[in-house]
């Protein structure tokens, strides 16, 4: 993790050219799938702004956030919040105030966290995600347990003409698609910025960063907060998209499935995650849905007990591929490239 | 508050420090000698309260249920401790939360299948179900003072083998320098191993020992994992002196926070946390 080459910063052509292929199956796709799938692929979408804004703190920077959760859901409640009971809300102000909202959570709490190292970072950031959680879990008020319903979709109108309606499940799947993309480029342009390449020496070697001047602090918390930003985004999408918030989404789980999806995918280069997020919703979404079998003469149902195929999947991948389905394609595609082993 | 409520309170408050202390004590140990993060060991606390339910319904004694359930969970520790975690001491923290994520899976959802999703009461002995009365309508249960009474007495004894023992010496000895240790002819993985399932002999005898009271229930894990955390992180990780200090701090903390501020009771603690944070980056005791 800790080698600057482990992270595949740049993706080998092959990758390239199947993200490419991707991008085309993801622009047609509404034309081809129903509308179960094509709401799946927007959750999908949403995930992968989320893993994308974790990879930023976990790939690039070297931080494993146990607690990104957190201002995913706050931004999810701040459109919750923000949304009257009767009246879709703009969506022009609502988006920046929500995603403002989640970065000023991750700057304060990163106050606090970013001065830690590596295992305090992990269980302090779960420690102030928990501390949110219990803020909207205790108080009726927030919404208490059962969360709060999202009545409408924010609507998209410039001086009272409609410019795309979010209502229709096409045109938010295509607004979704829009905006991942804008994050995956952002974020492959910070990647390559000097901000980008300081995070990047904090990950490698933090001693020699601070010994060359570099005010790591306020780098890791640039990071904190962008990546807290980003999160708030995909939580603001998720939100608009179902229709309810609870405290679910803040929680542990979200937090580590985040964490899962990063790398699952190979971490640091943002394309990983994304496609990380994809398998990883496609995997839970089958694991959910295994039939109920006739076995020792019971019904058993596989879906059921989807938790326990989930976690021994988790604990595979940690074995066998910890450096995720890059990884995987880097290798196979150096074996390609180079038969002889002349690579050197 | 008058007198008795305060006595009440401040003694409840150290027994749930003192049963956090039990958790946290292995946990610290656990990455303070092993450096492994372990996000499973809220489903030792568990395996401990189902196997105490599990086995006092089958034998019909609390006290022999405890017995049978510290040797089978010693037994799933060490079992556990070979088959995955000894792979897992050199590999990074992600690697390792990873690890222990999907474990917290598949022990609730195997907890699920054997035990089903109710909630379950256990008995308290026969012995020490008295109450000791303090005013006229209030009292406080012997079971809660022999909780305590059991945590001091395990918190001693974990003290004199650390500290006494010559054991305890091979553990500090592999916790500061591990390579030194081994080269002098010292079987670290065996120590390794006893100090993982030290570890989880712990959090499952304060599952078993809290079960009479906080009754048996799924997901009783994951709650009592994070305030561990919180315990350990203001206790400075590696350190046991400190986890036994931070979890009667948070004992205090929580339980006096409830009465005395039930609307923020539930961030009491972390804010605790963050006050330590600012003051101290590493905790109260540096290991």
């Amino acid at each position: 993790m800790s080698s600057p080459k482990a992270n595949l910063e740049i993706l080998p052509r092959g990758v390239q050219i199947a993200l490419g292929l991707g991008l085309v199956a993801l622009l047609a796709f509404p034309w081809v799938g129903t509308d179960f799938y094509t709401q799946m692929v927007t959750r999908m979408l949403i995930m992968a702004i989320f893993a994308m804004s974790l990879d930023l703190l976990q790939g690039v920077t070297g931080l494993v956030s146990l607690g990104h959760a957190a201002y995913f859901g706050l931004a999810g409640y701040a459109l919750a919040f923000l949304m009257p009971q009767d009246a879709a809300v703009s969506l022009w102000w609502t988006l920046p105030v929500a995603v403002l909202a989640s970065a000023l959570a991750a700057l304060i709490i990163g106050f606090f966290v970013v001065r830690t190292h590596g295992i305090y970072f992990i269980m302090v950031t779960m420690a102030f995600a928990q501390m949110v959680f219990f803020l909207f879990f205790d108080n009726k008020i927030l919404g208490g347990s059962d969360g709060l319903y999202i009545n409408f979709k924010p609507s998209a109108q410039v001086f009272g003409f409609t410019l795309f309606d979010l209502e229709n499940k096409i045109t938010f799947y295509y607004v979704t698609l829009v905006l991942a993309l804008l994050v995956y480029v952002f974020l492959r342009r910070l990647l390559w910025s000097p901000l980008g390449r300081a995070l990047s020496g904090i990950r490698i070697n933090e001693h020699r960063m601070k010994a060359m001047g570099f005010g790591t602090f306020g780098y890791k918390l640039t990071a904190f907060t962008i990546a807290g930003g980003l999160a708030g985004l995909a939580g603001y999408l998720w939100g608009a998209q179902s229709g309810f918030v609870n405290p679910e989404l803040m929680g542990f789980h979200m937090s580590a499935h985040a964490i899962m999806m990063v790398i699952l995918g190979g971490m640091g280069n943002f394309a990983g995650a994304f496609v990380g997020a994809f398998t990883f919703e496609y995997v839970l979404h089958v694991l959910k849905d295994l039939p109920t079998l006739q076995m020792f003469g019971k019904d058993i149902n596989l879906g059921k007990h989807w938790q326990l195929w989930m976690g021994t999947f988790i604990v595979l991948v940690v074995i066998f591929a910890p450096r995720g389905l890059m990884g995987l394609a880097e290798r196979f595609l150096q074996k390609r490239e180079y038969p002889k082993g002349n690579s050197k | 508050m008058d007198f008795p409520t305060f006595l009440i309170q401040l003694l409840n408050s150290v027994q749930y420090g003192l049963l956090l202390f039990m958790l946290a004590a292995g946990l610290t140990l656990i990455f303070g000698i092993m450096g492994v993060v372990n996000l499973a060991h809220g489903s030792f606390y568990m395996l401990g309260a189902y196997l105490a339910y599990w086995l006092s319904t089958l034998m019909g004694s609390l006290t022999l249920a405890i017995i049978v359930g510290i040797a089978l969970a010693v037994l799933f520790g060490l079992a556990l401790e070979w088959l995955l975690f000894r792979h897992f001491y050199e590999r990074d923290h992600l690697d390792q939360v990873l690890l222990t994520f999907g474990l917290i899976y598949i022990f609730e959802e195997l907890r699920s299948i054997l035990w089903g999703d109710d909630v379950h009461g256990v008995t308290i002995p026969e012995a020490l179900s008295a109450s000791i009365p303090l005013t006229d309508n209030l009292s406080y249960p012997v079971y809660r003072l022999f909780m305590s009474a059991v945590c001091i007495a395990l918190a001693l004894g974990l003290y004199w083998l650390i500290a006494k023992t010559r054991l305890g010496m091979k553990i500090r000895a592999g916790a500061f320098n591990r390579d030194m240790t081994e080269a002098l002819g010292i079987n670290i993985k065996l120590i390794h191993a006893v100090v993982f399932a030290l570890g989880v002999g712990l959090a499952a005898v304060a599952g078993m020992i809290a079960s009479p009271i906080s009754s048996v229930y799924p997901n009783m894990g994951s709650q009592v994992l994070i305030m561990c955390f919180v315990v350990v992180v203001i206790g400075g990780i590696g350190s046991v002196r400190g986890a036994l200090i931070s979890a009667l701090l948070v004992g205090l903390a929580d339980t006096f926070g409830k009465v005395l501020l039930p609307s923020m009771s539930g961030m009491l603690v972390y804010m605790l946390m963050a006050a330590v944070l600012l003051w101290k980056p590493e905790g109260l005791f540096k290991a």
